[in-house]
């Protein structure tokens, strides 16, 4: 009776995934936002999109960051031409989108153009009354990200103390009638306090719990050695996860996603290139996904100088990963290409510096060594952390680097640790 | 089902029409249902004062499914959307 969705449909977007500012006052280890915010920090990167899109003065200090944001106007246009297109889902997603002082009237236009209105946000600087405005102006749900249960664990992690205040605002979601999800990155750190983080999220009264291992791009890249887990802890987590999903069904949807680093099978991500989402950075870049900026092509258009209808439909950036022509003979041969399309094109590039190859994190990739020696690393981390020796550089190998914390402006050019 | 559970489409969940296939949808947090003609008809249904066999009775009148076959289906359709949390018990 009910159909799975999505299925023999031509490409249109269902969601929006509107980036409204890069802003952010925390600066996690695993922020999936670019690594390089500047011009002046991206001119000896590879990526032509980061030179060509990034706006003069962006990331040169908050107020010209701000400056290079799309407007009110802008960000309404670009709603009803992604609305126009099928797009059904609106998430107002950043850095912080609190940061945007007009985000009430960006609610209102997300709701007059017949959105179901997701704010994405960490809650740092949230007060009452402003959730009660943004209620008022039509917000439908509220996604709040917890780095940890652990207050001081998750303040290492964001960079800043901040889990009293997001307690205090799932609460006052809670108490308005607004639907919450709690989400939550998972990496080597937490896994471990799996069942309490459950447990606060049912404390807290949320519908949904995402429990979303840490994907391997961008600063969580940087940051890799600290953060991808053993296998054993994995395992234990999830059979937490499943336990709890049991437990918790028809009351709060739980999620383990896992991380594919210890899958052997890539993610199908963003349900393939340009089929199904549709993101708009800051700046005005449309993009097939969060981190597809990172590519040095192809170069992805602005909806400051096209409209976003011939953007999605005839935009080399939006067809460059579309159906299977661009695919290496691995994928093109593998009766799982109409599953996860070739896996993420991003990890794809960031490992191997070719776009258009095979997901390392896929068994069959030529490069699956890559990922093999990852998990080695953190389960020798894990064994020598267990048998309780401090772990030093040096003696053996296994030692807990140093994190690598984003920084605004973004000057520093993160190193590329698929060379290692 | 309980003849004492009355299901409704939860606060948090919307129905909408597709304007690229003309399917109606049953949106929620960050998430979306495409539902068929039938599934669309029984949820226009679930007004949280009709119990499944009369919500089951009401969605099959006119067609050729017996009582049993339909109850059936509605059950099985309400129970999946139970378990996502999107029907509470009882009128608005």
């Amino acid at each position: 009776m009910k159909q799975t969705h999505l299925n023999g449909e031509a490409d249109r977007p269902y969601t929006l995934v509107a980036e409204l500012t890069y802003r952010c006052p925390l600066r996690c280890l695993y922020c999936s936002n670019p690594t390089v915010l500047s011009r002046a920090a991206a001119s000896p990167s590879p990526s032509a999109n980061a030179r060509t899109a990034l706006p003069a003065k962006a990331g040169a200090s908050p107020r010209a960051e701000a400056q290079s944001e799309l407007s009110t106007e802008e960000w309404t246009r670009v709603m009803a031409e992604a609305e126009a297109l099928g797009a059904m889902q609106l998430n107002l997603s950043g850095g912080e989108p609190l940061a945007r002082t007009d985000l009430e009237a960006l609610i209102s236009a997300g709701r007059k153009h017949g959105f179901y209105v997701n704010l994405i946000t960490s809650a740092v600087g949230l007060s009452q009354d402003r959730l009660l405005n943004l209620r008022a102006a039509g917000l439908d749900a509220i996604q709040i990200s917890f780095q940890d249960e652990d207050a001081e664990a998750a303040a290492r992690m964001a960079g800043r103390n901040v889990h009293a205040p997001k307690l205090a605002a799932a609460a006052w979601a809670r108490a308005m009638g607004i639907p919450l999800t709690v989400n939550v990155v998972m990496h080597r750190e937490n896994l471990g306090r799996i069942a309490a983080i459950i447990t606060m999220a049912e404390r807290l009264g949320a519908d949904r719990l995402e429990l979303a291992n840490a994907q391997y791009l961008g600063w969580a890249l940087a940051n890799r050695d600290l953060l991808l887990p053993d296998r054993a802890s994995l395992d234990r987590a999830r059979a937490t996860a499943a336990e709890a999903r049991l437990r918790f069904q028809g009351r709060m949807e739980i999620l383990f996603v896992q991380p594919d680093y210890h899958t052997d099978r890539p993610r199908a991500c963003m349900d393939g290139w340009g089929r199904r989402y549709l993101i708009v950075n800051p700046y005005g870049q449309a993009l097939p996904c969060q981190a597809a900026a990172s590519l040095p092509n192809p170069v992805f258009e602005n909806v400051r100088q096209r409209g976003l209808k011939a953007i999605w439909e005839l935009s080399q950036g939006f067809n460059a990963f579309r159906g299977e022509a661009w695919m290496s003979p691995t994928c093109r041969g593998c009766e799982f290409r109409a599953v996860d399309h070739g896996g993420c094109r991003c990890q794809a590039f960031q490992l191997t510096g070719d776009a258009a190859a095979t997901d390392p994190a896929c068994s069959k990739s030529p490069h699956h060594h890559l990922i093999q020696s990852s998990r080695a690393r953190a389960d020798l981390l894990a064994k020598s952390e267990s048998a309780g020796a401090p772990a030093r550089s040096g003696q053996g190998g296994a030692s807990s680097p140093a994190p690598i914390y984003r920084t605004f402006p973004a000057t520093v050019t993160v190193p590329f640790p698929g060379g290692k | 089902m309980a003849t004492d559970y009355f299901p409704r489409l939860s606060g948090k969940a919307r129905l909408r029409v597709d304007r690229v296939s003309g399917a109606t949808f049953l949106l929620y947090p960050e998430r979306g249902l495409r539902l068929n003609a039938t599934a669309a008809a029984i949820l226009s249904l679930c007004d949280g004062c009709r119990n499944v066999a009369e919500i089951a009775r009401a969605a099959s009148h006119g067609t050729d499914i017996g009582p049993g076959e339909s109850e059936r289906e509605v059950g099985t359709f309400l129970a999946d959307l139970a378990k996502r949390g999107l029907l509470e018990n009882g009128p608005a």
